[in-house]
């Protein structure tokens, strides 16, 4: 039978429906994929039981492909198939590529549109493919690990990557036929990875030293959801230098000097890694060359190899203390630093972090996985494996989203605080007779008048075929994705005409303008009842109007005596006159008048149509 | 009535339970639901009420509501690994016939 998994109480999935969801650390160099199961993140192994894949795939002339560990271990033998760091491409265009990559192996060519493509011994591919055989593995060995079909994955991205970058990664994940429940940035995942957003706010730094870059990101909290305050970043600058360092210093002690002999300086710096890994542990270590030309052995403390990078370390604080200026948040308000990247192990990067903050800092989840794990926690409640109470903190929409309607008069049809992803739809009419167009502007905000919210994007739906005002239907859908993006779509349902629009709402709002909107509408709420009110009543006295200036124009004359006729262009002009006004009730009572003093008129109307209808017909032919 | 768990689940679960934190124990139960009639519940229990019994198997505190147990009586949870997967098993001697992937159940 299948195999169970602990739900947390009133979460236990029906048969079939488990709701499988995995957390991607889709890096640079290592990527890795992990989910939680019996409430537990964990990273989930390979058929090998690697937890880490190397970034790197590898195009074959037969066609096929190796992807992790097998291409990396070929790449120097075949760099020019062998495609490392794709991420960096990611979304790039070919000139810009070509700017930063000098003196990459990758042979660039130009594709269709501005998409820079590699040549390798198979086919051209661009970076967008290369992940997406990345992506794919990794959904393989989380379908082989948990036993299903995913329902999607939370996929890890820098926090500095820009729309372009991020949509890269989207195409890379649906190329992967893997469904992306978000885009999370990596350093919000390392906060959740330690339950950082369960706190109720505060500023928090994530301390992130890879292999070859390094970033600071500030991030805070508020209400549940994290804001990027800052980042800042030296993107040469890693573990690898750490490693080059004691490479140079072995080869200093022993007294060699090779320039182009690859496999002694493989050796040399394996020998260097080893050596600094060793050091996180222990105090002292022997460090050994051994070749057929060079034998070398030679002691090494923590204290000297502190001294040897000092300076490496140093350099990371810079773009801590810019990231606080441009966060523009003190040392002192930090609220946790979380330590992100294997070369955090390092005890002195540790101190110095430590130092700097002047805290401890946060080590306790492996440095190398603590991304996957919190996208991995991040996407168990997006799949819905939590309790309703605990999604609702997570994302959601700060301000309703809504239509504009006639009078000026805004429909809200997403409410504010909404969890998001959502999508919300509802039908509305057409005004006036033989319609065929209609003009939507979609606005955000609390407040009932259109002029009192913000714009987001007008679009118009055109085509559909007249018919009498209010038989239209069109169906106006508003749907926000896990990451903030608006897409509109109207559609006219007895024709099947459709217009959408897509606009990312929370674009360009501070968090105080969207206080300053929620504090308005709570001030403004009886002022704003009353706008509306007035609004609804004098759109109406202008339908009422319309509709009886075209009954009169068409056959007042041969319904009516002169003293009805003037009774109600007596009622006609008292709407006018209180139309302009601003009290609603007045509208109202002047309407129910004119209304009233019409009702023969429009009985008679009513049977004169009816007559003409009927008019030649045999009653026999009614009866059938 | 009663319900067992094997060594293996019950070192699991301990596990878990210790990891998640702040959980009254473990809650086997049924649903009436599933392509062949009921489906099994396996979940952290935060609360235990009146209707449910509790009792202690090989230092797991499993909470059982009264109408599941008479479904469950006599079962035995098993963990077992499928070549990558793992996970929990219901061995339940009151099953008459099953879906094929054993996930719901008629007795």
């Amino acid at each position: 039978m299948a195999l169970l998994q602990i739900s947390e109480p009133g979460q236990s999935t029906a048969p079939h429906q488990h709701r499988l969801a995995v957390g991607i650390d889709l890096g640079t160099t290592n990527s890795l994929v992990a989910s939680v199961r019996s409430g537990v993140a964990e990273v989930l192994p390979s058929s090998e039981g690697e937890l880490i894949l190397p970034s790197v795939v590898r195009y074959l002339a037969d066609g096929s492909r190796q992807v992790g560990r097998e291409a990396r271990d070929n790449a120097a033998a075949d760099p020019h198939n062998s495609i490392s760091s794709v991420k960096r491409f990611m979304g790039r265009s070919l000139a810009e590529v070509l700017a930063t990559e000098s003196n990459s192996p990758y042979r660039f060519v130009e594709g269709e549109g501005s998409v820079p493509r590699i040549q390798t011994a198979s086919a051209k591919v661009t970076p967008v493919e290369v992940s997406a055989e990345i992506l794919s593995l990794l959904r393989k060995q989380a379908e082989a690990t948990l036993g299903g079909d995913l329902v999607g994955a939370v996929i890890t991205v820098p926090a500095y990557f820009d729309d372009a970058q991020r949509q890269a990664t989207k195409d890379a994940a649906r190329l992967a036929d893997l469904h992306v429940l978000r885009l999370l940035n990596e350093p919000t995942a390392a906060a959740i990875a330690y339950g950082l957003d369960e706190a109720a706010e505060g500023v928090v730094a994530i301390f992130d030293l890879g292999g070859g870059t390094f970033d600071i990101s500030i991030l805070r909290l508020n209400r549940g959801v994290f804001e990027v305050l800052a980042t800042a970043g030296d993107t040469a600058l890693g573990g690898d230098d750490i490693d080059h360092l004691l490479a140079e210093w072995m080869k200093q002690q022993a007294g060699i000097e090779v320039k182009d002999n690859h496999g002694l300086n493989r050796h040399i710096l394996d020998q260097a890694r080893a050596a600094k890994e060793l050091l996180s542990e222990c105090d002292e270590v022997l460090v050994e060359i051994e070749d057929s030309e060079y034998e070398w052995q030679g002691l090494l403390s923590r204290e000297a190899f502190n001294e040897l990078i000092e300076p490496l370390i140093k350099k990371t604080l810079s773009p801590c203390r810019r990231a606080l200026r441009d966060a523009d948040v003190s040392r002192d308000e930090i609220a946790a630093v979380v330590m992100v990247g294997g070369s955090t192990r390092v005890p002195l990067v540790r101190d110095n972090v430590s130092d700097f903050f002047k805290r401890e800092v946060l080590t306790h989840i492996d440095p190398d996985r603590v991304v996957a794990i919190g996208a991995a926690l991040q996407a168990d409640v997006l799949a819905g494996n939590k309790a309703d109470g605990e999604m609702l903190l997570l994302d959601v929409n700060p301000l309703s989203l809504g239509i504009e309607t006639m009078g000026g008069l805004v429909e809200k049809i997403i409410a504010r605080n909404t969890t998001i992803p959502t999508a919300r739809g509802q039908e509305f009419t057409t005004y006036q007779d033989g319609q065929t167009a209609m003009a939507l502007h979609v606005v955000q905000g609390e407040r009932e008048l259109v002029s009192d919210c913000r714009s987001l994007a007008r679009f118009e739906l055109r085509g559909f075929p007249p018919m009498v005002a209010g038989a239209a239907r069109i169906k106006v859908t508003l749907q926000v994705d896990a990451d903030g993006l608006l897409n509109v779509t109207a559609t006219e349902l007895t024709s099947g005409v459709q217009a959408s629009i897509e606009v990312k709402p929370s674009y360009g709002l501070q968090d105080q303008e969207i206080e300053q909107m929620l504090r308005d509408s709570m001030d403004y709420a009886q002022a704003d009842k009353d706008a509306r009110s007035l609004r609804e009543q004098q759109v109406e006295a202008q339908r009422v109007i319309e509709a009886l200036d075209a009954a009169l124009a068409s056959d007042g004359d041969d319904f009516l005596q002169a003293d009805e006729l003037s009774q109600i262009q007596t009622a006609r002009a008292a709407v006018l006159a209180v139309a302009e006004a601003d009290d609603h009730l007045a509208i109202k009572s002047a309407i129910k008048t004119l209304e009233t003093c019409s009702e023969a008129y429009v009985a008679r109307r009513m049977n004169a149509s009816v007559r003409k209808a009927m008019a030649g017909h045999n009653l026999n032919e009614y009866e059938r | 009535m009663a319900v067992t768990l094997t060594e293996a689940a019950a070192g699991r679960v301990k596990d878990f339970l210790q990891k998640r934190g702040a959980a009254a124990g473990l809650r086997l139960g049924v649903r009436t639901t599933g392509c062949s009639g009921m489906a099994y519940v396996l979940e952290f229990a935060d609360e235990v009420s009146p209707d449910d019994e509790v009792f202690e198997d090989a230092g797991v505190r499993v909470i059982i509501d009264k109408k599941s147990l008479v479904y469950l009586d006599g079962t035995e949870l098993d963990f077992a690994k499928e070549g990558l997967n793992e996970g929990f098993k219901f061995n339940n001697p009151n099953v008459k016939d099953e879906c094929g992937c054993g996930e719901s159940f008629t007795v």
